[in-house]
């Protein structure tokens, strides 16, 4: 595992990116009818920042993405990325933004093949996604997509359709997606669900070897994978921040030991 | 499979910085394109070249009244086929489109009612009558792509009826109910178009042109956008794209083939009348894309062909069977629930049945990817 590629300080990185928070949600609520799946989230992510956000099963994690990503409005709050409001931005403008995500249970096109998949991800970000123009040979898009296809370990079924992989590559091509373009931030939702311990691990090394100018949360439930690849974590619970500190503070807290495993004692 | 090679990651770093422009040299990339005679299936090219010689072969009624028919309803319904099968949106409103496209023929250009047709030359009133259609396409567009499925259908169905009501009702600009005759091809190059032969390689050229570009455009970044939409438009948003916009597009797209089957529909007949556009032409371009298949560009030309020959022949059938002749209709209906019944990708979906159970491999009941 490199974690030397992950620069000591947050500081350091920052003069990569400006001087602005890569995330600053201030107040987010989120109601379904009276069901408060979030309630007045405040949390603020410097640019480079990994953090990881664990909380049980309805404890808000997928909604915090969905709304930051723009797949739905919160209810009230602000969200700035990178200095700039985009809490009523449509969720394409935030991705041209340099925002990306990955979904809890793949959605990706089915019908069309791993390398259209990547290829897609790139337009989406790109000035030619009107082009009525076939890329050519040596274009730079189709490239850059087996480039990314390569990174995730899918060249031998780059030309196969997405409806026949295993799960396990869906979920490595979901990764490739969100890493297209010019990604500043990502948003990975339980990108490990469902791995084998190899695959798992394959993942830490994928996330561990990002750019270190690339700030990512992970929502993760394998404790091991998201301490691992995380410099701080936030605990939620009930649509709320419950807790936040260093991984091994977290770790080794007694009430969120209490609360996350469970009466498992304390182990 | 091996872990991480960091040098991979390093090679796509620079592209996390600097965005799509960041070109690596060509040579990495060594791709062997295929060429074009290998890339197109040998069936393609040997009804390339019976296409061409056909007339020859056949009687000028048939180059006429059975292919120029097919072409044209063949263009009309490829319209429907890009949206339905590329874009998942299936619009009624593509016939009027056309309609409109030949309604502005009408009225721009020269026609047997000189009190309304301004009677323009061609290369002012073809193109501004292409671009009304393609305006009127893209409006409906904008309407449609808010809805979702049967509602897509039923806000362009309403949109069809409307513009058949209101050609029916309006004479200062449509003419009422009769509509325009004497609407005429000009005559470029000294050739009458409306002779067989020459309407016949006319309507060839302009189908088999649509038929290309739709087949390129599916492979372009607009076109797999537009099938990204229909598979998924919650992830096309995440990865950046207006869905909207992108359906919209499509609607612009679709509109100028149907516009130009529209004009050429127009001067097949000489006349445009609100029955052009009417209820029963709406559905039965529906029903061509269907029943030729709604997934490639060729389908809606083989749904037309099947069409054009029912509607052609179905009424000697029926009389030599000693049946009443205006029953000609049941026979496309049932044809249609026939294929639709036992194909609903149409007779695409049985043709590639047929293909994959002749590849199968009887081992691993698997097909061994004959398939395209």
């Amino acid at each position: 595992m490199s974690i030397a590629a992950v620069p000591a300080t947050v500081a350091e990185r920052l003069s990569n990116t400006g001087t602005a928070n890569a995330l600053e949600l201030r107040g987010v609520s989120k109601y379904f009818g009276a069901l408060g799946a979030l309630v007045d989230i405040s949390m603020t992510v410097q640019p480079g920042e990994r953090r990881a956000v664990l909380g049980s099963n309805g404890a808000g994690k997928t909604t915090l993405f969905n709304c930051i990503t723009g797949d739905f409005l919160p209810t009230s709050g602000s969200i700035r990325f990178f200095g700039e409001d985009i809490s009523e931005f449509p969720a394409h403008e935030r991705i041209r933004r340099g925002l990306r995500r990955t979904y809890q249970i793949s959605l990706l096109f089915t019908e069309l093949t791993v390398l259209d998949n990547v290829y897609l991800a790139c337009c989406g970000v790109s000035r030619g996604r009107f082009s009525f123009l076939r890329p050519r040979k040596n274009d730079a898009l189709v490239a850059t997509s087996e480039d990314l296809v390569h990174v995730v370990h899918l060249e031998d079924v780059k030309d196969t359709k997405v409806s026949e992989l295993s799960y396990g590559q869906q979920r490595q091509l979901e990764i490739a997606m969100a890493l297209s373009g010019a990604p500043r931030f990502v948003l990975f939702d339980e990108p490990a669900a469902g791995l084998s311990p190899t695959e798992r691990s394959e993942l830490v090394e994928i996330l561990t070897g990002l750019p270190e100018h690339m700030g990512y949360i992970i929502i993760e439930h394998d404790m091991d994978v998201a301490l691992r690849v995380s410099e701080y974590v936030t605990m939620m619970h009930n649509g709320a921040i419950f807790k936040e500190g260093k991984p091994a503070e977290i770790e080794d807290d007694p009430e969120v030991q209490a609360l996350y495993l469970g009466g498992d004692d304390g182990a | 499979m091996s872990s991480v090679d960091q040098s991979d990651l390093a090679k796509v770093q620079g592209f996390y910085f600097s965005s799509g422009s960041s070109l690596r040299p060509a040579e990495t990339k060594p791709q062997s394109g295929p060429s074009i005679w290998s890339a197109v299936p040998s069936g393609y090219w040997v009804l390339a070249v019976l296409l061409l010689i056909m007339p020859a072969l056949v009687s000028d009624f048939t180059l006429f009244q059975i292919f120029g028919w097919t072409f044209i309803l063949g263009m009309i319904a490829l319209s429907l086929m890009f949206l339905g099968g590329y874009g998942g949106m299936v619009s009624l409103v593509q016939m009027s489109v056309a309609g409109m496209a030949g309604y502005m023929v009408a009225i721009f250009g020269p026609s047997a009612i000189t009190d309304i047709s301004l009677g323009w030359p061609w290369w002012l009133n073809i193109p501004l009558a292409l671009i009304i259609a393609v305006i009127f396409g893209t409006l409906t567009g904008a309407l449609a792509v808010r809805t979702e499925g049967i509602y897509t259908i039923m806000i362009t169905l309403a949109i069809a009826s409307a513009f058949f009501y209101f050609t029916r009702q309006n004479y200062t600009i449509f003419n009422g109910f009769s509509g325009f005759n004497g609407v005429l091809p000009p005559e470029l190059f000294g050739v009458d178009w409306r002779q067989a032969k020459p309407f016949y390689y006319l309507t060839l050229f302009w189908a088999t042109l649509s038929f290309l570009i739709v087949s390129y455009v599916s492979r372009s970044p607009f076109g797999l956008a537009l099938q990204g939409v229909r598979d998924n438009s919650r992830r096309m948003s995440a990865l950046g794209f207006s869905v909207n916009a992108h359906r919209i597009a499509a609607y612009a797209f679709a509109s100028l083939i149907a516009g130009i089957g529209g004009i050429l529909l127009t001067w097949q007949s000489a006349q445009i009348s609100p029955g052009t556009a009417g209820q029963g032409p709406v559905i039965d371009i529906l029903v061509i894309a269907v029943i030729g298949g709604l997934r490639k560009p060729i389908g809606p030309f083989i749904g037309a062909f099947i069409y054009v020959l029912l509607k052609t022949f179905a009424i000697d059938v029926l009389v030599s069977l000693g049946l009443s002749g205006d029953r000609f209709q049941l026979l496309v209906g049932m044809s249609f629930l026939l294929i639709v019944f036992f194909s609903p990708d149409g007779i695409l979906g049985l043709w590639d049945k047929w293909r994959e159970s002749r590849n199968r491999d009887p081992l691993t009941e698997r097909s061994s990817g004959g398939l395209q």
